[in-house]
């Protein structure tokens, strides 16, 4: 699958669009399996690269999410809440928070849509 | 604490992980592999297929789902001390199984506390059939021919000679009776018969399963070639009752919700029969049994804690391996199985509690994420399938 060029991925498999909304790839959904629940921080709340930020489950497992870049949150999708399964459904279009990012610099470490394809590929021993 | 899954991907099975004669076939379709107590098994079938964990659960619940279960182990006894021999090591009564009648018990240490559980299926005047847990395999023959060896009767392990697959569901003997010249009809809950399937003679069908629904687990020949093509042939069957294969992760949410133990959850061998709640099971008139004197002495002294069923009220999910506190935040017990309930929609969760807490409606903690978060005791099974009309 080819990934949207409009936004930087991280090898903890979130996404982060350049006006700081995050979600999951799709290669995590499908990883995951159903999800049936999604644990999101309060609007307000600072999150740091690289450390985690909430969790999502599925039926069987716990993951946590982690930040991509450095911020404050100011909007959580509400609608996760009650149809969790929206993040399979479509990863993309789906986003779980928005931050104000800090410092618009940190993406500039993330992985492309290119380089994130072949991380996921490389990963699975392709 | 457990540890929680990083969003990455499967990783390499290890050389020594064992599989079954089926591993090809999972493979080809698409199923998400797990190391399960050293055997690679799927866990759940692609979304692309209509699997996944929900899916295939609400297949088994509403229709009919199939199981690869060939990683079970099988021993049989046979010879005439071979009753006898059962009657030792076993908790429930087997003089009470009439030819092709099976019943559900445990091994016990003798301390009371459980080697594993088992289903006993008497097959011949002196033949036992014993199945037994995966990860136990080595664990429970070296124990039964440990433990039987005064006794006149032969002890084979079959194991790697079946592959077993379980068919369950509403539909599964509708299902099956296409592949058998067999009377499914007349076989009821916990009998079992020998009939034809798919050109293969004389193949053991019971009437049991691992999901709270009607079904059959069949064992048959376990070369590769043989195994795939009855897989293929059951898939084939049961289109038209909307089939799915079925993984591990649909087989726990199917047993949890219909209150069967797993070993090493809410049996183990620091766990007696009591505190499991599977007094029904313990035939404690039996003249003798390993572990009847520990029994008879924890059933003076009374119970210390107790398995309950719990329903969350608060948003969570409950884990294995949890705490259960008291209203006040102290620590009353654990979590032995939790999960998302397919079926039900809720999510449950058994644990050990002090009696005290025990009570329908009490309501408790679940220690989430360093978070207490309110749960309530219902009663158990949560799910008990419909009587057919």
């Amino acid at each position: 699958m080819s990934y949207p060029t409009d936004r930087k991925y991280t090898k903890e498999h979130e996404w982060i669009t350049a006006d700081g909304k995050i979600g999951i790839t799709n290669h995590a959904q499908d990883s995951l399996g159903d999800i049936v629940f999604v644990e999101l921080p309060k609007v307000g709340a600072e999150v740091t690269a690289g450390k985690t930020f909430g969790t999502v489950e599925s039926v069987k497992a716990v993951s946590d999410l982690y930040a991509p870049a450095s911020g404050k949150v100011t909007e959580i999708n509400g609608a996760l809440a009650t149809a969790p399964e929206q993040v399979n459904k479509d990863a993309h279009g789906t986003w779980m928070v928005k931050i104000a990012i800090t410092n618009p610099a940190e993406l500039n470490g993330l992985l492309s849509a290119v380089d994130y394809e072949k991380f996921v590929s490389e990963e699975a021993g392709h | 604490m457990f540890p929680r899954a990083r969003l990455s991907a499967a990783p390499v099975s290890p050389p020594t992980i064992r599989k079954t004669a089926l591993n090809a076939v999972h493979r080809q379709m698409g199923a998400k592999m797990v190391d399960f107590n050293g055997w690679d098994m799927p866990v759940e079938y692609p979304a692309s297929i209509g699997c996944g964990i929900v899916n295939e659960h609400m297949a088994v619940r509403t229709s009919v789902g199939i199981f690869d279960v060939s990683h079970m182990g099988d021993i049989r006894l046979a010879g005439p001390g071979a009753l006898a021999a059962v009657q030792h090591i076993s908790m429930n009564d087997a003089s009470k199984l009439a030819l092709n009648q099976a019943q559900y018990s445990a091994l016990l240490y003798p301390q009371g506390t459980f080697v594993d559980d088992v289903i006993v299926h008497r097959l011949g005047e002196d033949e036992y059939l014993l199945v037994i847990n995966a990860g136990t395999r080595e664990k429970d023959f070296n124990w039964v021919r440990e433990n039987t060896r005064q006794f006149d009767c032969k002890v084979e392990h079959l194991s790697d000679e079946f592959t077993q697959i379980a068919i369950q569901g509403p539909k599964a003997v509708n299902l099956l009776q296409k592949l058998t010249n067999a009377d499914l009809s007349a076989v009821k809950f916990y009998w079992v018969t020998h009939g034809s399937l798919c050109g293969l003679k004389n193949v053991l069908m019971g009437r049991t399963g691992y999901t709270a629904e009607d079904g059959f687990e069949i064992y048959i020949p376990s070369n590769d070639e043989t195994s795939a093509h009855v897989w293929y042939a059951i898939l084939d069957a049961g289109k038209e009752y909307g089939v799915v294969p079925c993984g591990l992760g649909a087989r726990n949410t199917l047993r949890l919700e219909g209150k069967l133990p797993l070993y090493g959850h809410e049996i183990s061998d620091t766990i007696n029969v009591w505190e499991a709640g599977l007094d029904r099971f313990c035939k404690m008139e039996k003249p003798e049994f390993i572990g009847k004197a520990e029994l008879e002495k924890a059933r003076e002294q009374g119970l210390k804690r107790t398995l309950i069923g719990l329903e969350m009220i608060d948003r969570g999910i409950a884990r294995d391996g949890y705490k259960i506190l008291d209203l006040g935040g102290n620590e009353i017990g654990y979590v032995t199985s939790g999960s998302p309930a397919p079926f039900l929609k809720k999510n449950i969760a058994l644990a050990y509690v002090p009696p005290q807490q025990s009570e329908i409606g009490n309501i408790v903690q679940v220690e989430i994420r360093g978070q207490g978060v309110k749960a309530k005791v219902v009663p158990t099974p949560f799910y008990k399938r419909p009587k057919k009309s």
